[in-house]
């Protein structure tokens, strides 16, 4: 038996998985926006072209 | 048949946990003081931060808090099965296992502590790993079970959050954040000790050696004065610091008076005075002490903003 478009445990765990969904999504938001923050702060340098090549 | 068959069938009982069950792990009401707390303390230092990462922080430090929520849950299952207050919690009511509350709270636990760490300051992130350490080990694992002093020493870890906002902000500890530290460990006796005079039986069924069970409610009900008159004092004080203001000192004023009155009430009253009107006094200061912190934190905060905005009297 495999798994219809329309099984119990869908329905059953539909709360639960949009709630995991928005969750990963909410973590996949904060982390960009901390890194756009981060990355725009004047404290932010980059690593200098002489630092990367050695 | 196929795998994800034998698990629907052999899972499929009315008590399976709804996202909102593993959310209530996190103790949403407890979060709501340490999220406000935070945020005081984080906008009553004097030096500001990105909004977002200020954001950030407070989040961090909510789900740090929750975390802690869930390792106690999952340490205390037993006795939150005995006691009618936290029945209902979702490992006692069988809609999580107590696996599963370990689980959640170590991954948040580490989770919140790492990312406030890149987000702002590993200062911060360390007072927030040693709040999280000191909630679950050293009140939930150790002294709850153990001495009366078990919310004396252990309102130490629900009075760090405003300490860890300032941390956030300024990357130290100062007299400012001490204070609001001390500010929310004096209010915790008073405040757990009239749950415990009217959720009587609940501590006594669960064996936790709460005042009133090792002391008796005599002893309770003068220990619940003698905090709140120290509570009082202390309050008044920080008002003429740099964290006070004449709208702090006001409201300081009037809430202390208010509180002082109920607790004095507690003391004169007698068991059989109580009984007859359903611990009615009891139940008001409790009411009276969620106010009382919240008001607190908020003549702290508007304070600090007519402060930043320039209009800041005693600044």
């Amino acid at each position: 038996m495999s798994l219809s478009k329309q099984h119990e445990l869908h329905t059953r765990r539909y709360g639960r998985n949009v709630g995991v969904g928005l969750l990963l999504a909410g973590v996949i938001a904060i982390i960009f926006g901390l890194t756009v923050v981060k990355v725009t702060n004047e404290d932010f340098t980059t690593p200098s072209a002489q630092t990367v090549s050695q | 048949m196929t795998d994800a068959s034998i698990y629907s069938q052999s899972n499929a009982h009315p008590n399976e946990a709804s996202f909102g069950d593993y959310f209530a792990l996190l103790k949403p009401r407890v979060m709501t003081l340490v999220v406000f707390t935070a945020f005081v303390g984080l906008l009553a230092a004097p030096n500001g931060i990105h909004p977002f990462i200020g954001f950030c922080a407070i989040l961090f430090i909510a789900i740090g808090g929750g975390a802690s929520g869930a390792l106690n849950m999952w340490w205390d299952a037993d006795i939150d099965a005995v006691m009618k207050r936290t029945q209902k919690r979702p490992i006692p009511a069988g809609q999580v296992t107590g696996d599963e509350a370990f689980a959640i709270g170590m991954a948040l636990s580490a989770f919140s502590v790492v990312f406030l760490g890149l987000a702002t300051n590993w200062f911060a992130a360390g007072l927030l790993a040693f709040t999280i350490f000191f909630y679950v080990v050293v009140y939930t694992m150790w002294l709850k079970r153990w001495t009366p002093q078990n919310i004396v020493i252990g309102g130490a870890a629900g009075a760090f959050p405003p300490m860890i906002g300032w941390a956030v902000a300024t990357g130290g500890v100062s007299v400012e954040s001490v204070l609001m530290f001390c500010l929310t460990f004096m209010w915790t006796p008073p405040h757990f000790w009239a749950l415990a005079l009217f959720m009587r039986k609940d501590y006594d069924n669960a064996d936790v050696p709460m005042l009133t069970v090792t002391h008796g409610r005599r002893s309770t009900r003068i220990h619940i004065l003698v905090y709140t008159i120290l509570l009082a004092v202390l309050a008044i004080a920080a008002g003429f610091t740099s964290i006070g203001g004449p709208i702090y000192l006001t409201a300081a004023i009037i809430l202390n008076i208010l509180f002082l009155h109920g607790a004095f009430q507690i003391w004169r009253r007698d068991e059989d005075m109580a009984e007859a009107d359903n611990f009615l006094v009891e139940r008001k200061f409790f009411k009276l002490s969620l106010l009382y912190l919240f008001a607190h934190f908020g003549a702290i905060l508007v304070e600090a903003t007519l402060s930043k905005l320039g209009w800041g009297i005693w600044a």
